[in-house]
């Protein structure tokens, strides 16, 4: 049989799909698990949490360990099972599966705040007010809590947050003598300078990154999603969305941008090597380049992200993660007891303490904190950067219900500006209808 | 080779004299479907549930707002006129038209050299264009991508070593040609294979007669390989339409490689895949995949239709 390695596989998805709608039409009939909408206050907490029981979490951040560890010794009775079940959609897919079939479904699950609203729609997550965890806003930053509201539900406690800023290499600007952007026009002066000078030196790498685009987006001030109920507007013309394309259309249009793709071997390699002179991301960034540009060790320095008008000091946030607990949790008063603990108690401080970005308020702030100095970063202190860009994002911003998928087929469309087929503007308004299109076959009232 | 079949003449199906009383013969209908009842268990269960489930799922339409609901045939009329699964089917089609001829003419000419015996170490060769056939696909994709980069890989290397500026094998206009390329290198072997075991079984004594009828290579090739062994290229043929139909692997592989050259419905396998992993449309999904199934047996049964009509002709 010709291919039948490809069919085998084709065939065993089919039945994947077919498999978890079979388990769907299990799920939709069964109970909502073993408790009750009911207020629970903190004391019920607390004896849930000596009483004991098993836990499983699905989640692939790595400071969680040390946290669940510390956690097992406080309370001896509770047993938390760390399950990675995938990073980002994979997780999302299993997730969402898992739920449709109502069993299998972890405790708590991760779920970075562009995915939550996807499924607090699909009422998948318990509304924490229950807990009386809405009391916990004043403890975490802005971004991040809007991050995990949605009217007046909480559906989950933000574990980090990623608010923007500029990682460049210093030695690159040093060596060409060029100043470190502090304005969008510069940014773009700055990558024709360095370009020119070495042309095997790019500014950044860029070949359309869902993710990338919708924070510039934020940055600049642009609404493209709004979201009320079940009414979604889709706008990805509107004014914030033509300053970032202008600008960036200019990028694509000199061939200032590597065609690397992000999170690739060949990316980590160019962060490395110095042929990639910035990179605008969240302030999780620091872990991954002292884990995996170790060749730039002492090269790279923070600044605020550039800005779209002299002297603003506009941030927006990229990725960034929550925890929350699955409607379908059987023991959600006890996966609340956990979830507490490693997101707003001492599990905060300990995933801080190895290397993840915070999203309490109490631990941005702390001297410790703030005054940590990294040799990879020629011993500057990066968290006073990162923590003042956490105060500076864009209020305001939000996601479409079905996030997940829009990004997923983000390369369809935008992918074209990048191979010079289209532009960025057009591309990002066949993006919006074909975002629309799905949104209207799955309900929503498109305006 | 089909031909066969048809001599058996035996006229079952009329009643014979002798037959028992009514009663009797009920009974022994049910024995038989005892007989069949295994097998008929593991077939439903194996074969035709899927199928049924699928076009079961196909009639209904779940949504984020709103639940899941009966809609009839909605998905088949929505995806007949979708616009993304028609740009994947030509894709496909195109596909087909171009790899299948080249890939199969390949593996022809390589397995009637064999077959001439007068290649040198022709085991050697045999196995060697055999060989990838035995390589994961997904192996062989990431191997051929690693050449095909023109920053890191072995066109990258010519191009920054002799001056060239080669095209981009990755590009969105080359890309399909890319893959074409990759599926050839993988399946001509197998298809080889195929058309040798099918020429190793043609009786010496006809080319012996052809020799004393004087006939040369070519005309022994064109009056005695290629008829006997036609029954092994519309097999090999109806295999490639199959697969075709269905390429996924490759590049879904080379997504990484090709962000925007490849899109999430570049094949309609890709596209049913994206459908109901990414976008939770399982129902649509069902329905993509059951259109798709009905296309792609009406033209493996043209093909054979035609193919069998020009082996009774002949």
């Amino acid at each position: 049989m010709s291919r039948s390695r490809t069919r085998h596989v084709s065939r065993a998805a089919a039945l994947l799909a077919a498999l978890s709608l079979a388990l769907t039409a299990c799920g939709s009939s069964s109970s909502q698990g073993g408790d009750s909408g009911e207020k629970v206050d903190a004391a019920a907490v607390e004896s849930a949490l000596q009483a004991g029981g098993d836990l499983t979490v699905w989640a692939w951040e790595p400071t969680l360990k040390k946290v669940v560890s510390d956690f097992q010794a406080k309370y001896p009775k509770v047993h938390v099972k760390l399950v990675n079940a995938g990073t980002g959609n994979d997780q999302y897919t299993a997730l969402q599966n898992a739920i449709k079939a109502g069993s299998g479904v972890p405790d708590l699950a991760q779920v970075e705040y562009y995915a939550l609203p996807q499924f607090a729609l699909g009422k998948s997550l318990t509304d924490l007010n229950r807990f009386g965890a809405g009391s916990l806003k004043s403890s975490f930053t802005t971004g991040p809590w809007t991050g995990v509201t949605s009217g007046d539900a909480l559906y989950g406690l933000p574990m980090d947050s990623g608010p923007m800023a500029l990682f460049y290499n210093k030695t690159i600007f040093d060596k060409y003598d060029v100043a470190v952007p502090t304005t969008w026009e510069q940014y773009l002066e700055a990558a024709r300078k360095i370009h020119k000078a070495d042309p095997k030196i790019y500014i950044t790498s860029d070949t359309g990154d869902a993710g990338f685009t919708t924070s510039m987006i934020w940055q600049a001030g642009g609404k493209p999603f709004q979201v009320q109920g079940t009414s979604v507007k889709v706008d990805l013309a509107d004014s914030g969305t033509a300053r970032f394309t202008q600008l960036w259309q200019k990028l694509i249009d000199e061939k200032l941008l590597s065609p690397i793709t992000g999170w690739s071997d060949e990316w980590y390699k160019g962060l490395g090597d110095g042929s990639l002179a910035t990179l605008v991301t969240g302030a999780w960034m620091p872990a991954n380049f002292s884990g995996a540009a170790t060749a730039a060790s002492g090269q790279w320095r923070v600044a605020p992200m550039p800005q779209w008008t002299a002297g603003g000091t506009a941030t927006a946030e990229n990725g960034g993660s929550s925890l929350t607990v699955p409607a379908a949790s059987r023991k959600a008063t006890l996966a609340y007891g956990f979830l507490r603990y490693a997101t707003a108690d001492a599990g905060a401080t300990t995933r801080v303490e190895q290397g993840a970005f915070p999203a309490t308020t109490a631990d941005l702030t702390s001297e410790s904190f703030l005054n940590k100095s990294f040799p990879y970063f020629g011993g500057q202190q990066v968290n006073k950067v990162l923590s003042e860009a956490a105060t500076q994002v864009v209020s305001g911003w939000s996601y479409l219900p079905f996030q997940v998928y829009a990004n997923n087929i983000y390369k369809d469309t935008v992918g074209k500006a990048y191979t010079g087929a289209s532009t960025l503007s057009k591309a990002l308004v066949a993006w919006q209808d074909a975002c629309k299109e799905y949104g209207s076959t799955q309900g929503f009232t498109l305006q | 080779m089909t031909a066969t079949a048809q001599s058996d003449s035996h006229p079952r199906g009329k009643p014979r004299a002798g037959d028992p009383p009514h009663r009797t013969r009920s009974r022994r209908r049910w024995v038989g479907v005892g007989f069949i009842a295994p097998f008929l268990a593991v077939f439903t269960l194996v074969f035709l549930a899927p199928i049924v489930y699928s076009i079961y799922l196909s009639l209904f339409r779940e949504r984020l707002i709103g639940g899941n609901s009966f809609v009839g045939f909605d998905n088949y009329v929505d995806v007949l006129n979708d616009d993304q699964f028609w740009t994947s089917l030509a894709r496909v089609a195109l596909f087909l038209a171009v790899q299948v001829p080249i890939m199969l003419g390949i593996a022809l000419a390589v397995a009637l050299a064999i077959d001439s015996r007068r290649l040198y170490a022709a085991n050697l060769f045999r196995i060697t264009v055999f060989l990838p056939y035995a390589v994961p696909a997904v192996v062989a994709t990431l191997m051929w991508g690693f050449m095909y980069g023109s920053r890191f890989g072995l066109v990258g290397s010519i191009n920054e070593n002799l001056g060239l500026s080669l095209p981009n094998p990755l590009s969105p206009d080359l890309v399909l040609l890319s893959i074409g390329n990759i599926v050839t290198w993988e399946f001509v072997g197998y298809n080889m294979l195929i058309f040798y075991s099918a020429l190793r079984v043609i009786p010496l004594s006809l080319y012996e007669a052809a020799e004393i009828d004087g006939a040369g290579q070519w005309r022994i090739i064109s009056a005695i390989k290629l008829p006997a062994i036609r029954g092994a290229l519309v097999v090999a043929t109806i295999f490639s339409i199959i697969g075709s139909f269905q390429l996924f692997n490759e590049p879904s592989v080379m997504q990484s490689l090709a962000p925007n050259a490849i899109g999430t419905y570049f094949t309609p396998n890709m596209y049913a895949y994206s459908l109901s992993f990414s976008g939770q449309q399982y129902n649509y999904s069902a329905a993509v995949a059951i259109v798709m199934g009905i296309v792609t047996m009406i033209i493996a049964y043209v093909v054979q239709l035609r193919g069998l009509r020009r082996e009774s002709a002949a």
